[in-house]
């Protein structure tokens, strides 16, 4: 009756599928011996001849495409694997009760080098660590509860990248309002929260000016958070607030969450977005909007940290990035280059000086010790 | 079939149809009251079969996102075989690695590591069984928990209070966090439960906001610092004593505690409970029929917050077991996703106690097998999530099993019948009821 059977409809779509892409020209060698990451299983495994080394990272539960520390760090182990030609392993945590097993399974799968991504993961990794003394952890973001000699802690002093940042904000800003929110009221976020504001101040004394700092409270550590690293709607609710405030530089401490925020900006038109933990410019699409960004440079650490355990040279000194150490840093200003007073770029690099010789403390209840 | 054939008759009175104050939500309700009920009826080899489908939709996802096989397809015509070997070794690898992970491990490197897996499984059951039992309770009376969720959170919080603030003796520390638990998830269930019996408010609505409730209520409380008592400020609370920790059995190198004794006596007790005392009759009467169970002599209000009450109670209970037995350190996101996998493991077991224990076993067995799986071979973890999820749905579509496998529908016997009849009464209903007292859920219902 019908013209056309479903059946032959989707068969013959299959077939001409099939058809199209599947006319490529054979491998001359067998494809099984490609050193890719998804090879790992079967008689691929076995594929570098000179490292015998196998670096892992768990990732809490934010996942690796959570374009914030996970991710980083993430990048970090990819850039190492390229260099050293080591092994990998990697575990997505879904929940916190994943944790344990997931860290439990790659010191299974003989990792030497284990780092777990994120203070949550603290427990765990502690604990694996005591339990297997002939391998070696790290951790990112937090320091280990009971200080086992084959652990390192990678930890980042983010408020005095933060300083900056809110000097250049208080300094470019027009309305004399500035802002910022974070995801969770977590140390690792609000130590950015606790040097912007401390950073808007000193603009304010150095410069006898009155700007304003909205979404968080130094003092009695308390400010807008949007409750999660995932509602990017509820980072642009925020931010709309902000603006209808008057704010005009805003500086979100929520990963993707800030992608809300940034939305909000480009609809407003007229203010401008500080971005945090990579360089902006080149990690989101609204390099045009955004002043600058307060880098943490985790790939670099994580990288660090691989290069010299395989060198064999892995120590339990904990790594503490900083502005001295470049650990931490703020990004250029890319479009915002002339837009920035010379004077102010002046002061930031006054600043930095200052801050490395410990004649300005950037002080965080926040900041890893 | 006695027992299904009896539900057939008091179906329809428990769900009043349409023309009700709110009607699309009741109306979706009853919908599902008879999905709960469809979902009793089918065999055990829809599971099973189930199973199987769910696994070879893994399959296929699993060889989708796969590099190495996507290189093998790309030249197919070429030389076929490539892919086909590719595609045998890379699923045996997966499936072997998520058996190895959930039951015993022939790869591991010391006799300890091959029977660790399957400690791993019950592990992962404990508060799955638990929570699963106390949604089954809900299912079983009528009622949509949708607030395990909610209810863990509780649950492990009181827990893990008791566990850390006080110092007592070894067994009396352990016996008060888990009545601490207990009472916890029991007052969260219960203002669900009394709102509805005083009330009539939709308890798949209270449920779902006190999920929330619950989950920013800990995220304060974490805040707190005579709460935490850790003297830093990140959001984890102190690790709870060692006297308030559930034991474990098998000594170092094991997680498995003394919480898998509490998840089967709890499994006894729900069946004792439902299948054999006056409370359970009353409760089950309830979830048939309101209106019947009220003339029959039934307290409904007093069943009706029971049910949530001991509902919740179970679920602190899991809460509780998860942190004594575990995680040992309460954070924000102590449920993880407990609280709707339960819910999945209920449907799974078909609201029979039972059938819970074993659905929880089952789900256990596929997270503690996709830990082995995304570190060994490096399949998502998410795949397990498919699976779960690829089951339950073939669970609640037995028709589409029997499809395809082209099995004998052994339930369309009754089938046509019991539609009609079901048409039959509710225009009879109808018409003879009025439209105030159609509107009448299980308690308001009874109340007047």
């Amino acid at each position: 009756m019908r013209p056309f059977n479903p059946k032959t409809l989707f068969s013959l779509a299959a077939v001409g599928v099939l058809a199209l892409s599947a006319c490529g020209e054979a491998p001359e060698e067998e494809p099984e011996n490609e050193n890719t990451e998804t090879a790992e299983n079967g008689e691929a495994a076995e594929a570098p001849e000179d490292v015998d080394f196998t670096a892992c990272l768990v990732s809490d539960a934010g996942g690796w495409d959570d374009q914030s520390f996970n991710e980083s760090a993430y990048n970090g182990l990819q850039n190492a694997i390229e260099d050293f030609d080591i092994d990998s392993n990697t575990a997505e945590s879904s929940s916190e009760a994943d944790f344990g097993p997931n860290v439990d399974a790659m010191v299974q799968q003989g990792c030497d080098l284990t780092f777990g991504v994120g203070f949550m993961l603290e427990d765990a990794v502690d604990e694996a660590a005591l339990a297997n003394e002939d391998l070696s952890f790290g951790l990112i973001d937090s320091t280990f509860p009971s200080d086992p000699e084959n652990g390192k802690a990678l930890v980042f002093n983010t408020a005095e990248a933060a300083y900056l940042a809110g000097y250049v904000a208080a300094a470019t800003s027009e309305t004399g309002v500035v802002a910022t929110f974070g995801g969770i009221q977590i140390p690792s976020v609000t130590v950015f929260m606790d040097g912007f504001a401390d950073g808007v101040d000193r603009y304010n004394t150095d410069n006898g000016a009155e700007v304003q700092l909205l979404g968080w409270d130094k003092e009695s550590q308390n400010g807008s958070f949007s409750g999660d690293f995932e509602d990017q709607n509820a980072g642009r609710t925020l931010t709309e607030q902000f603006l209808a405030q008057d704010a005009d530089i805003v500086m979100p401490v929520a990963g993707p969450v800030g992608l809300g925020a940034a939305a909000a900006i480009e609809d407003h038109g007229d203010a401008l977005l500080i971005w945090v933990d990579t360089d902006g410019y080149e990690s989101t699409d609204y390099g045009d909007i955004i002043l600058t960004s307060v880098m943490k440079q985790i790939p670099q650490a994580v990288y660090d940290t691989i290069e010299e355990a395989v060198a064999g040279e892995f120590s339990s000194e904990p790594y503490i990035g900083d502005l001295e150490n470049e650990g931490v840093g703020l990004a250029p200003f890319h479009d915002y280059e002339d837009e920035v007073d010379g004077e102010v770029k002046e002061k930031i690099d006054e600043l930095i000086e200052e801050i490395i010789s410990g004649e300005t403390v950037v002080e965080s209840e926040n900041a890893p010790q | 079939m006695s027992e299904a054939d009896r539900k057939n008759d008091a179906a329809p009175e428990s769900s009043s149809p349409a023309p009700a104050p709110g009607g699309a939500l009741k109306e979706a309700e009853s919908r599902l009251h008879y999905a709960l009920r469809d979902l009793a009826q089918s065999s055990w080899v829809i599971t099973v079969l189930s199973i199987v489908v769910a696994l070879g939709v893994g399959a296929v996802l699993i060889l989708a996102t796969n590099a190495q096989v996507q290189d093998t397809l790309g030249y197919f015509f070429a030389r076929p075989g490539d892919f086909f070997s590719a595609s045998f070794e890379v699923i045996r690898d997966a499936y072997s690695a998520l058996f190895r992970g959930a039951v015993y491990d022939w790869q591991a490197a010391t006799p300890q590591r091959s029977i660790r897996p399957l400690t791993e499984t019950l592990v992962n059951a404990v508060p799955l069984i638990l929570a699963g039992l106390g949604i089954a309770i809900g299912f079983r009376s009528g009622m949509l928990n949708i607030g395990g969720q909610g209810q863990i959170i509780l649950g492990a919080t009181c827990a893990a209070f008791i566990g850390y603030a006080f110092q007592l003796p070894l067994g009396l520390h352990l016996l008060l966090a888990l009545m601490g638990g207990v009472l916890g998830g029991a007052i969260w269930g219960g203002i669900a439960g009394v709102l509805k019996a005083k009330t009539g408010a939709n308890e798949v609505i209270v449920t779902i906001m006190l999920n929330n409730i619950a989950l920013y209520f800990l995220a304060w409380l974490l805040r707190q610092q005579w709460f935490v008592q850790t003297g830093s400020n990140q959001p984890i609370a102190a690790p709870v004593e060692d006297s308030a920790r559930l034991f474990g059995l098998l000594g170092s190198g094991f997680r498995l505690h003394a919480g898998i004794f509490i998840a089967i006596a709890a499994t006894v007790f729900v069946w004792w409970l439902l299948e054999r005392s006056t409370l359970g009759f009353e409760m089950r009467a309830i979830g048939e029929n309101p209106e019947a169970a009220r003339t029959a002599g039934v307290n409904v209000p007093k069943a009706t917050a029971l049910v949530l009450i001991i509902g919740g109670a179970l679920c602190g209970l899991a809460g509780a077991a998860h942190l004594l037995g575990t995680e040992y350190r309460l954070a924000a996101g102590i449920a993880g996703t407990l609280g709707f996998d339960a819910i999945t493991v209920a449907l799974l077991g078909r609201s029979r106690p039972l059938g819970t224990f074993l659905a929880g076993l089952l789900f256990g067995g596929l997270r503690a097998g996709g830990v082995l799986m995304q570190a060994q071979t490096g399949t998502p973890i998410d795949i397990v999530l498919v699976l779960q999820s690829v089951i339950v749905l073939l669970i609640a579509a037995p028709p589409l099993v029997r499809a395809i496998f082209f099995l004998p529908g052994t339930d369309t016997k009754p089938k046509k019948p019991r539609h009609r009849r079901r048409a039959l009464r509710d225009t009879a209903s109808r018409r003879a009821e009025d439209p105030a007292l159609a509107g009448s859920a299980q308690g308001e219902g009874s109340q007047r």
